[in-house]
Order: C-alpha cells, then sequence, then structure tokens
C-alpha cells in the first residue's frame, strides 16, 4: 500500500546528510560494532553471564532513525539493546559494566545485558519478553499524545516480534487515536533460529498496519543514509498528527541469536555474503571515500578513538566493583 | 538400570506417547528444526515429521489458545513455552479456557493437554526470565501442577501427564536438563501424579523441597549429618493435588518441619503447606514451620546479588538447625 506515499507529508524536505552527519554515523556505527565485538570477547571469558544478544549487522537502523529524533522523543526496544542505549547517550563505561554486573552499570548491575534504561536519554529499555515493548512504545506515544507536545516514540521490534498478539491491539489503537508512534521493524531475517518464511504468513511485514490504515515502508538497513531519510519522514509524519507508521528495516544479524546460539539453521556462505556485500560500515566507509569526505588516515585516527573507548569501558567494566549486598532489596518500590 | 539426563528422559517419555497415540503432538516455539530451544525436543522432528512437532511463531497466547481448542476436539497436544516466563503471555488459556472448561460445561468437554518448558531461575538471566510459576498454577481448581526432580521421574509424570485427561501444566528446570539419574525401561513405567516421594531418610526434620531445590535439600542433608542432624527430605514431585498425607506422616515422625522453594515467599507453595500441616497435624509440631524460599525480590542480575537472591543449601542448614534449635 501507501509505501511511499508519504513522501508528501513530509514539510519542506530534510536537506542530504553532510560530510560531518556521515562521519558522525560512522563514528557511531563503529563504536557499536567494537563495542559489541569486545563484549563478545567478555562473555567468552565469563565476564559477562545470562543471555547476551550482540547487535553486529544491525549498526545501520538505531544510528540512522537516532539521527532523525531529536530532544524527548522516545525511544523502546527488546533485550538487543545496547547500541539504542548508547545511542541515547549512555556512557560505554556505564553500558559495558552493566554487561558485567557491575555496581558502575547503568542499572548498578541489577538489569543486565537485556534490561537496560536511561531516563534521561529518554531511553525506556530493554525489555525481556517478546513484543512487550510495542504496546509500551505505543504507550509513550500515547503520554506524548496526551500532553499535546509533538514528541514522537520509536518502538523497535524484531521480525519475529511482529507476530505477537499484543503488536497488532497496539497497532490498531495507536492508529485509532492517531499517536504518535514510529514502530520500526528490524528484520534481521530470523527470530532464533525461525527464518521469516518459516513464522510469518505474509513476509512483507511493513504492511503489517494495514488493516488498520497504517502506512508502511520497506527500508535498506543496511544503509544508514536511507534508514535516516525514511525515519525524517516518518518523524515528520507522526509531528505533524498524522498518526503512528511503520518502518521495516531490512537487516541482518552476523552473530547467533544470543551468545549461546551456534546459529546452525543457516549457512557460512549466506552469513559470508551479507558482510561482503552489505556490510553498513564498509557501504559508508565506501560513501565516504567516493565523495572524498575521508581518507585512510582519519580512518584510522577514528579507529583509535573507537578502540581507545571501548578498551576503556572493557577496562572500567571489570573493575568497577559487584553492588553492595544491600542493593538486593532497594528499589522496589519508590520511597 | 540405564541412566538418563533429564533432558533425554524428558524426550523419551514425548516419543513414547507420541508413539502410542496419533493424538499426541507438540508444538511451541524452536522445538522442531531447532531442536528445542534447549534440545529436549532432539529427534522428534526426524521421527515424527513437521504435523506432529509443529514450529510455531512467536506467540504464546495464540498457541496456547490452538492447542486448548484442540484438546477439547480430543487431540493431546503437548505445549512447549521456551520458558514458563512467556507462558504469562498465554496464562489466560491455561486458566480461563483449559483449567475451567470441564466444569462450566457441568462435565462435558475435557480439555486433555500439557502445557511444559522450564521454569523458576536459570544462570544470570534476571528479573524477566528467572520466576518460579508453581504458586501461579497451583493455585488454580482444575489444573494439576507437576514440578519433577529425577530423571526417572521427569519421564514417568510427563507421560502420566500426557495420558492425563485434564489439563497438566509441567514445570521443568533449566539447570536440570544436564543432570543424569537412573530411568527404568519400559514404555508402561509411568510415575503417579500426586505423590510425593521420600528421596532420603531422616528421624530428625521433615524437609519439603521440589524440582532444584531437592538437589540443595540432599546437599544439606549430608552437611547436617555430619553434624549429627539426620533430615528427611521430601520431593512433592506434584504440587497440585498436593500430597499432604507423605507430608504429614512424615511429620509425625520428625515433629519438625522446613519447606524450600526457589519462588517466592508471599502465598507460595511453603506457606500453604505451613496451613494444612496447621489445620492437620498441629499438635505433632514441635517447633514452628519453618521455609526457605528465594528473597522477595525480582531476580538480580548480578552474580553476588543472584546468589543472595536464590535460597542456597546453607540456607536450608540454617533453618533445620534452628527448627532443632540448635542455631
Ligand atoms: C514472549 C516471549 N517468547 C519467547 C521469548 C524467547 N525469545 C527471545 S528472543 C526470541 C526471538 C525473537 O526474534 P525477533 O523478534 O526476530 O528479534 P531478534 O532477536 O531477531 O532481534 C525468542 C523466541 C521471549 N523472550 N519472550
Ligand atoms: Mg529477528
Amino acid at each position: 500500500m501507501a509505501v511511499a506515499a508519504k513522501k508528501k507529508d513530509k514539510p519542506g524536505g530534510t536537506p542530504e546528510p553532510t560530510r560531518d552527519d556521515l562521519l558522525g554515523y560512522y563514528r557511531q556505527m563503529l563504536l557499536l560494532r567494537r563495542f559489541e565485538e569486545k563484549a563478545g570477547q567478555m562473555y567468552g571469558m565469563g565476564l559477562i553471564g545470562g543471555f547476551c544478544h550482540l547487535y553486529i549487522g544491525q549498526e545501520a537502523v538505531a544510528t540512522g532513525i537516532h539521527a532523525a529524533l531529536g530532544q524527548g522523543d522516545s525511544v523502546i526496544t527488546g533485550y538487543r539493546c545496547h547500541a539504542h542505549l548508547i545511542l541515547a547517550g549512555s556512557d560505554p563505561k556505564a553500558v559495558m559494566a552493566e554487561l558485567t554486573g557491575r555496581a558502575g552499570g547503568v542499572s548498578k548491575g541489577k538489569g543486565g545485558s537485556m534490561h537496560m534504561f536511561s531516563e534521561k536519554g529518554h531511553f525506556f529499555g530493554g525489555h525481556g519478553i517478546v513484543g512487550a515493548q510495542v504496546a509500551l512504545g505505543a504507550g509513550l506515544a500515547f503520554a506524548n499524545w496526551y500532553r499535546g507536545n509533538d514528541r514522537v516514540a520509536v518502538a523497535y521490534f524484531g521480525d519475529g516480534a511482529s507476530n505477537q498478539g499484543q503488536v497488532f491491539e497496539s497497532f490498531n489503537m495507536a492508529a485509532l487515536w492517531k499517536l504518535p508512534a514510529i514502530f520500526v521493524i528490524e528484520n534481521n531475517q530470523y527470530a532464533m533460529g525461525t527464518s521469516t518464511a518459516r513464522h510469518a504468513a505474509i513476509r512483507e511485514l511493513y504492511r503489517r498496519g494495514e488493516a488498520f490504515g497504517m502506512d508502511g515502508r520497506q527500508v535498506d538497513g543496511m544503509d544508514v543514509i536511507a534508514v535516516r531519510a525514511a525515519a525524517e519522514d516518518a518523524v515528520a509524519h507522526c509531528r505533524s498528527g498524522a498518526g503512528p507508521i511503520v518502518l521495516e528495516m531490512m537487516t541482518y544479524r552476523y552473530r547467533g541469536h544470543s551468545m549461546s546460539d551456534p546459529a546452525k539453521y543457516r549457512s557460512k556462505e549466506e552469513v559470508a555474503r551479507v558482510r561482503a556485500e552489505r556490510d553498513p560500515i564498509e557501504r559508508l566507509r565506501d560513501h565516504l571515500v567516493e565523495n572524498k569526505f575521508a581518507d585512510d588516515e582519519l580512518f584510522k585516527e577514528i579507529d583509535k578513538e573507537i578502540k581507545a573507548i571501548v578498551n576503556e569501558a572493557a577496562e572500567f567494566a571489570q573493575n568497577s566493583p559487584e553492588p553492595d549486598p544491600s542493593e538486593l532489596y532497594t528499589d522496589i518500590h519508590v520511597n | 538400570m540405564p541412566v538418563q539426563t533429564v533432558r533425554e528422559a524428558l524426550r523419551d517419555a514425548m516419543a513414547e506417547e507420541m508413539r502410542a497415540s496419533p493424538d499426541v503432538f507438540l508444538m511451541g516455539e524452536e522445538v522442531a528444526e531447532y531442536q528445542g530451544a534447549y534440545k529436549v525436543s532432539q529427534g522428534l522432528l526426524q521421527e515424527f515429521g513437521p504435523k506432529r512437532v509443529i514450529d510455531t511463531p512467536i506467540t504464546e497466547m495464540g498457541f496456547a489458545g490452538i492447542g486448548s481448542g484442540a484438546a477439547m476436539l480430543g487431540l493431546r497436544p503437548i505445549v512447549e513455552f521456551m520458558t514458563f516466563n512467556f507462558a504469562m503471555q498465554a496464562i489466560d488459556h491455561i486458566l480461563n479456557s483449559a483449567a475451567k472448561t470441564l466444569y462450566m460445561s457441568g462435565g462435558e468437554i475435557k480439555c486433555p493437554i500439557v502445557f511444559r518448558g522450564p521454569n523458576g531461575a536459570a544462570s544470570r538471566v534476571a528479573a524477566q526470565h528467572s520466576q518460579c510459576y508453581a504458586s501461579w498454577y497451583g493455585h488454580v481448581p482444575g489444573l494439576k501442577v507437576v514440578s519433577p526432580y529425577s530423571a526417572a521421574d521427569a519421564k514417568g509424570l510427563l507421560k502420566s501427564a500426557i495420558r492425563d485427561p485434564n489439563p497438566v501444566v509441567f514445570l521443568e528446570n533449566e539447570l536440570l536438563y544436564g543432570q543424569s539419574s537412573e530411568v527404568p525401561e519400559g514404555a508402561d513405567v509411568t510415575v503417579p501424579i500426586g505423590k510425593a516421594s521420600i528421596v532420603r531418610q531422616g528421624r530428625d526434620v521433615t524437609v519439603v523441597a521440589f524440582s532444584i531445590m531437592v538437589g540443595k535439600a540432599l546437599q544439606a542433608a549430608e552437611k547436617l549429618a555430619a553434624d549429627g542432624i539426620e533430615i528427611e527430605v521430601i520431593d512433592l514431585r506434584t504440587i497440585r493435588p498436593l500430597d499432604t498425607e507423605t507430608v504429614i506422616a512424615s511429620l509425625k515422625r520428625t515433629n519438625r518441619l522446613v519447606c524450600c522453594e526457589e519462588g517466592w515467599p508471599f502465598a507460595g507453595i511453603s506457606a500453604e503447606i505451613a496451613m494444612v500441616v496447621m489445620e492437620q497435624a498441629f499438635d505433632d509440631l514441635d517447633a514452628p514451620v519453618m521455609r526457605v524460599t528465594g528473597k522477595d525480590v525480582p531476580l538480580p542480575y548480578a552474580a553476588n546479588l543472584e546468589k543472595l537472591a536464590l535460597p542456597q543449601i546453607d540456607d536450608i542448614v540454617t533453618a533445620v538447625k534452628a527448627v532443632c534449635n540448635k542455631g
């Protein structure tokens, strides 16, 4: 349906990203990639426990969406949340320390990899129950609508999550009440070991809002520029009072579902092909080079800069003390 | 007797019952091609095919309802929840559709279904993935609730659950899947629902536990024996109907009782047992009943806090000594 129709709602038109914008996205995506690689290593060393879901491969989605958001816009997602939290402004040190379950973590070590939040960054989690964040995200949009401000809420969820009943309940209410909600489906082709072909009766997930009259767009989620453009449109659409919108981001996760998934349901060749042909960081790098926005020297400098941030985070996460035992009984109620 | 893991025992129970009746089928997330998120359904797709071993989308409420509806028409679904934390999406069908239909229909419509999957805390998976639902489901008339510890009981009780004409909630434990013990051979061997088992005899204190807490109680028993205290460990095996007879008979011998569970204390299984004992065996108590439970907090992720939040062997030792006035 109205896959492209939404363009006309855009007041004015968004300027093309500048060199600085693009270098900023490159830095962000590289930080997310290196951060997650480090988390994977630390998991392997037993410094991180439980479930740990890495965002490697999907960086362009959260980065491109983030680029279109402004102060006071809200974001919510599932357990694959480290990237979204860092983009919301949390210190990588505190994010990594949450992964190691230390007092210096964003949730004081109580939440872990799947449960991280930032009130200041308007980032509302970090949710472990597949689909829950969609209704919660509609609720964030509801609060903005109720207050009559022009803020929007972004709810990220997976292709697998898009089948949950509460997603459709939320879509209906969001459309009925014209809530300023952007529903971002991060379609990385798999829900754990189940491919979209095996879990969705109709695979065009951007059409999931059609029954409620909701517009949807499918976007190349491996292209940060395309993601940003679609997100700008969606934000403008929501701010104009036109109601919710669905963005289906076609993306891919390179690692297993979580650190404990050997990912035997897909071939090594499949993963290698996506990496070689669609990698979001490589693609932006090529674009920067083609436009003479950056050269090897600058890339090296950025590499170094990112490495330092990640190493510092890893160091902090290992040296931060465990939470005080008294923390067991705090934060259960607001006193 | 052959030794098996709990994981294998559960798989064999399903396979044997599926061979015995074409009405039995398994559905849930990742049960078929992935062979189970925790590999419990290993090999079942290969033996029984995709019509009887069904991968569902992530739609717990939907497939719990589809299972319950299919059971009303006489099929025997085994519905696997990847963990019982996710059955919260489906609890309405478990209670309102499966548990109550027989009663509401004046005995006409049956719902012979098994809802199974891992329950309780695993390792460092934090607050939303670590809850014990024994007391939640135990609360509901119309349900049977089973929670085994050993491999033999896992197999025998799951077979009974599949054959049972009622809805059964079958609470497993991820940390027990890899534990091995002896399992009697033969497709006819079952373990009856509603019967507890005395897994260690002792004269001094009765310690009641289920699922993973049985192992902890047995380890506590070793420590206590070194101090000259002999505890009798009862594995409840079934939460509902609760085998109060076995508990009270033991209490009449020991006159002291400690109840263990991993879940929260408030309105828990231990609270229920303590009440039953007050009602039926008050005069046999030489000391107040004590309970060892999870702390009254959402489960934290941090390793040190998680350990503090979950009931440990030493907590059982301390409680036993307290009811012996040897604290
Ligand atoms: C209600 C519920 N059911 C099942 C799970 C277990 N689970 C966690 S993630 C996941 C797959 C989700 O896939 P998708 O929505 O595509 O997101 P992705 O992991 O690919 O980002 C499953 C089945 C859960 N956490 N919550
Ligand atoms: Mg997915």
